[in-house]
């Protein structure tokens, strides 16, 4: 996690340095993941799931909404691979179009998380003094709500609907990555090459841009990756609470709360939806743990 | 000893005290009166009055807050709007349900975890161990609230094994607590595994070994004692998640509990009760990680606490 330079003799050699660094930090980590066939078969699941989702227009069957009232609870047929829900619209067209909504609260809540946590974090770990107490006290707080506890609050706040829920998973994430670029940034900025930048007279927010925070990128990008499937639970579960993005929306929690009240009569209402849910995070899993593996081979392979 | 666990108690203050400012923020967010929501419609204008001079909602925030907060600390948090009963009563009494549900599935974690840990780190780079991270990431990845649907799909409704919900006994706990239990079991077997081949290594597993110990010995006497700090670490962030959790597991179980209680709340818009839950499972997670903290000292005397 924590690149090492040497002592680079002038600011124009720091840069030089870093840039040919980063070529072969990436291209390194590229090799070893193409090597690596569980994240290169997580990589191709999401990449057609992403594609589904893009297309999903020319790929679902169906309209999503449509409801053919003569064929309401049916269960998987040639017409219906998945069958048809309460309302007897297609649940395979619907699990097409909710990954664009899944999908994109995964990435956007991930994002906005990524975006905020970097920054409180990077404020924190420079800074350091009495900005970086104040900040990892009010993280504390906010850790006393675990977990998905801290997103329902939010939605009790602002009410349900697509943006709030990217707005909860957002700061829901803020935490995780607070502390992990505010711990990069304690060791990255006692090295050198900052001193020789903060020596010529580059103002904080110039050295954390351009110095700090280039060589924290792997780490807060095999985090988000790893945090998008989270981010993706996390939604659905708010749907599935009734607490995440309304009905008749084809998100895949909602779809499966929707589901619930026939789980007698039609459990493959509530079988498929969660299904999709699963293979999405499962594979958004072993492509970030190759890419942890990958970009940082020496970080240890825990939780 | 005594004066480090006085220590972490009095360090909890400034804690509890950013979690109460925190809800007490939150709950100001919400629009609509205070005073009005907690009488509920049918009370008159000079009612609602009389309650906001009580409140003092007419003076600026930090003394609303000093208001609250002394009703709060004297366990008067208003009354839910809906039943009219005082939210301190009816939250206190879904908490045993809670609590009951959050031990059952924390044993359920850590027994499962400890052993499918243990038999992979034995078995490591084996067929079994593969099968069992495979088991454990797909046990991290699944949806609890669909895992649960399902086991009440099989164990309930076709086979009429148990209760499809409400509380009471312990076959009202066992979907339940394994549906909660299942996902903070898959991260504890991880690293017990990665724990336990840490230590393997060391020099005094092999003495132990060398010396002619039982192979059952030296893993349960040797290793997975000193394995266990990692353990209890990710144990403790476990807990919270548990306690999260809770909420999910009792919706799906329909178990009367304060994390069905916070979701029926939200929904009904009854605020008082919703920050009444929220303030004990904040409570609950604090002193939760206190304990966990305490416990280390137990596991590792090398830790001192002086």
């Amino acid at each position: 996690m924590n690149a090492t330079l040497s002592a680079p003799a002038t600011i124009a050699d720091a840069t030089l340095e870093r840039n040919e660094r980063a070529r072969g930090l990436w291209s390194d980590a590229g090799r070893r993941l193409r090597k690596n066939a569980f994240a290169m078969g997580g990589l191709i699941v999401l990449l057609l799931m992403v594609l589904a989702a893009i297309f999903a227009k020319w790929i679902a069957p169906a309209d999503p909404n449509f409801q053919d009232y003569m064929s309401m609870m049916q269960g998987p047929s040639r017409a219906h691979p998945m069958g048809t829900d309460n309302f007897g619209r297609d649940i395979l067209s619907r699990i097409i179009y909710g990954a664009q909504i899944s999908l994109r609260l995964g990435v956007l809540g991930t994002l906005v998380g990524a975006l905020l946590g970097s920054i409180i974090g990077a404020i924190s770990g420079f800074y350091g003094g009495w900005i970086d107490s104040v900040l990892m006290r009010l993280l504390d707080v906010q850790l006393a709500f675990p977990g998905i506890l801290l997103a329902i609050v939010i939605i009790a706040i602002l009410g349900v609907g697509e943006v709030n829920v990217i707005i909860a998973i957002g700061i829901f994430s803020v935490p995780v990555f607070a502390r992990m670029v505010r711990g990069s940034l304690l060791s990255l900025r006692e090295q050198e090459f900052v001193l020789a930048a903060r020596a010529i007279g580059a103002p904080s927010g110039r050295l954390i841009a351009v110095h700090l925070m280039p060589n924290a990128l792997a780490p807060i990008l095999v985090l988000s990756t790893i945090r998008m499937g989270t981010a993706i639970l996390t939604a659905a579960s708010l749907g599935f609470l009734g607490l995440g993005v309304r009905p008749p929306s084809p998100e895949w929690g909602t779809m499966l709360s929707e589901g619930r009240a026939y789980m007698q009569l039609a459990p493959h209402i509530t079988i498929f939806p969660g299904l999709a849910i699963l293979v999405a995070v499962v594979a958004i899993n072993l492509f970030g743990d190759g890419l942890r593996d990958a970009l940082d081979p020496k970080m240890k392979k825990t939780g | 000893m005594t004066q480090y666990i006085l220590r972490r108690l009095l360090a909890l203050i400034p804690i509890l005290l950013g979690v109460s400012i925190l809800i007490f923020i939150v709950m100001r967010l919400i629009p609509g009166d205070p005073a009005r929501q907690s009488l509920g419609p049918e009370a008159t204008g000079e009612q609602v009055e009389i309650l906001r001079k009580a409140w003092r909602l007419d003076e600026p925030l930090p003394m609303q807050y000093m208001a609250w907060l002394q009703r709060a600390v004297q366990g008067d948090l208003g009354r839910s709007t809906v039943s009219r009963v005082p939210v301190t009563h009816e939250v206190l009494s879904r908490l045993p349900a809670t609590l009951a549900l959050t031990v059952a599935s924390s044993l359920v974690a850590v027994v499962f975890g400890l052993l499918f840990g243990i038999v992979s780190a034995i078995r490591h780079n084996t067929l079994v161990d593969r099968g069992t991270m495979l088991l454990s990431l797909i046990g991290i990845c699944t949806p609890s609230f669909w895992l649960g649907l399902l086991l009440l799909l099989v164990f309930s409704v076709r086979f009429g094994w148990f209760p499809s919900a409400g509380a009471g006994g312990i076959s009202h706990l066992v979907l339940p607590a394994v549906t909660l239990g299942v996902g903070a079991a898959a991260v504890i077997a991880r690293v017990t595994r990665s724990s336990m081949i840490e230590v393997f290594s060391e020099d005094y597993v092999r003495t132990a070994r060398a010396k002619g110990l039982s192979e059952r010995m030296v893993v349960i006497r040797h290793a997975l004692k000193n394995a266990l700090i990692p353990i209890l670490t990710i144990l403790g962030l476990e807990f919270g998640g548990l306690l999260a959790g809770a909420v999910i597991t009792e919706t799906v179980f329909s178990y009367p509990g304060i994390g069905q209680l916070l979701i029926k709340s939200i929904n009904n818009r009854d605020f008082p009760i919703v920050q009444g839950t929220l303030l004990l499972f904040a409570i609950q997670f604090v002193v939760i990680n206190l304990l966990v903290d305490l416990l280390y000292a137990r596991v590792d005397p090398r830790i001192s606490y002086t």
